[in-house]
């Protein structure tokens, strides 16, 4: 009894890193099963959305159930949180230490610091001028607006807990560092540079999660997911109406 | 030309990586599978296929390019195919079709969403595929 509570301990806090990492639901859902398997438990059902977890051990102790409020993409953390799952289905690491990698992954902070995540979406911005056919003259605008519209992302975020409203602020912004450096004569081609800087903000990893979770069955994360895509890309285009609108 | 798509596209996509927290180690293999997926879908627009194929065809292979690569360094295939598909995003329609929404010219708006949203489609079918051939690969194996 005591065990099982301690093993379903475990599989929640994979899956819930695993979750707030940005995984794909099945994956979470399989890492889960697969870790309490290993513990000797292999009837397990598991139940999870994008906004929480429901997890049962077959016939013993509780069900449990955890709520995800904050989502965020840090892909080295899933994988780190894999590669723990797959020591522990190799018998590699026992249920207590286990816990312990699991709780310090949990509070550590992977992520690049914030000025190399804007000089990275500067840089993209201006590539994707490029690969959109764009003329070199406008490289450097796009990376003054992409860095600035990625910013943007990252501060209204911190400010209001709104992700729609931060997304629609930071085309907002990206647009209009746009036009004034078009207006200075710095940039040519505003549809270029425009497009460019809001390439970063796109939400290739909600496509990509959506589409992989309606194929593995999970009807309710994939359309949630999809739901998201589609609100984050229609907040980006507003961004850019406004702005378009006003020029 | 294809050397400039070639040296951009493998950049945005390893920058991609590092916005979304890669493994330092594999941002390089991510700015391949983005560069190889991005100039099979320039390839085949230059040669007159229409970009809603090109844009299927890249992210197929974007995908099992991904799944191999998964199955090589054993991490989740999502590390290699997120910055591989982004590019392939049809941004520049759906600009064109809020462009033409803000002048009211509806008619032309909703080609272009039209448009917009048959590639996204294409994305997805993509990556469907590829999932489809990994799934039968694995039987075959097993």
């Amino acid at each position: 009894m005591e065990r099982t509570n301690e093993v379903a301990d475990v599989c929640l806090l994979a899956g819930k890193i695993m979750l707030q990492s940005g995984a794909e639901t099945y994956r979470v859902e399989d890492t889960m099963m697969r870790i309490a398997a290993s513990f000797g438990m292999p009837h397990s059902h598991s139940y999870v959305t994008p906004t929480g977890i429901i997890f049962s051990i077959d016939g013993l102790g509780p069900t449990k159930l955890i709520r995800i409020a904050e989502r965020s993409t840090d892909l080295q953390k899933v994988a780190l949180v894999n590669g723990i799952s797959r020591k522990i289905s190799e018998g590699a690491l026992e249920l207590e230490e286990a816990y312990e990698m699991l709780k310090k992954l949990e509070k550590e902070h992977l992520a690049y610091p914030i000025s190399v995540q804007v000089a990275a979406a500067a840089v993209a911005s201006g590539c994707f001028v490029i690969m959109f056919q764009g003329r070199w003259i406008d490289f450097w605008p796009a990376f003054i607006s992409g860095g600035i519209g990625f910013y943007g992302l990252h501060y209204m975020h911190r400010l209001v807990k709104i992700k729609f409203f931060a997304e629609f602020f930071a085309s907002f912004l990206a647009g209009v560092v746009a036009v004034l450096l078009v207006a200075v004569g710095l940039g040519r081609s505003l549809d270029n540079i425009i497009i460019g800087s809001v390439m970063p903000l796109v939400p290739g990893m909600l496509i990509t999660n959506a589409v992989r979770d309606l194929m593995a069955g999970h009807l309710v994360a994939g359309l949630s997911k999809g739901a998201e895509a589609f609100l984050t890309a229609f907040a980006i285009g507003t961004g850019i109406a406004v702005i378009l609108a006003m020029y | 030309m294809i050397i400039e798509q070639l040296v951009t596209s493998w950049i945005a996509s390893a920058a991609f990586g590092l916005i979304f927290n890669v493994p330092k180690k594999l941002l390089s293999h991510c700015g391949i599978v983005g560069m190889i997926g991005w100039i099979i879908y320039v390839l085949l627009v230059k040669g007159r296929v229409d970009s809603v194929f090109a844009t299927f065809a890249a992210a197929f292979f974007v995908a099992v390019l991904s799944q191999l690569l998964a199955r090589v360094y054993k991490t989740p295939m999502t590390i290699f195919s997120v910055s591989g598909i982004i590019p392939l995003v049809p941004g520049g329609l759906a600009y064109e079709a809020m462009r033409h929404v803000v002048m009211n010219d509806y008619n032309m708006a909703i080609q272009f969403a039209a448009k917009a949203f048959m590639i996204s489609g294409a994305i997805a079918i993509g990556i469907v595929f590829a999932e489809v051939a990994n799934q039968i690969v694995k039987i075959r194996i097993s």
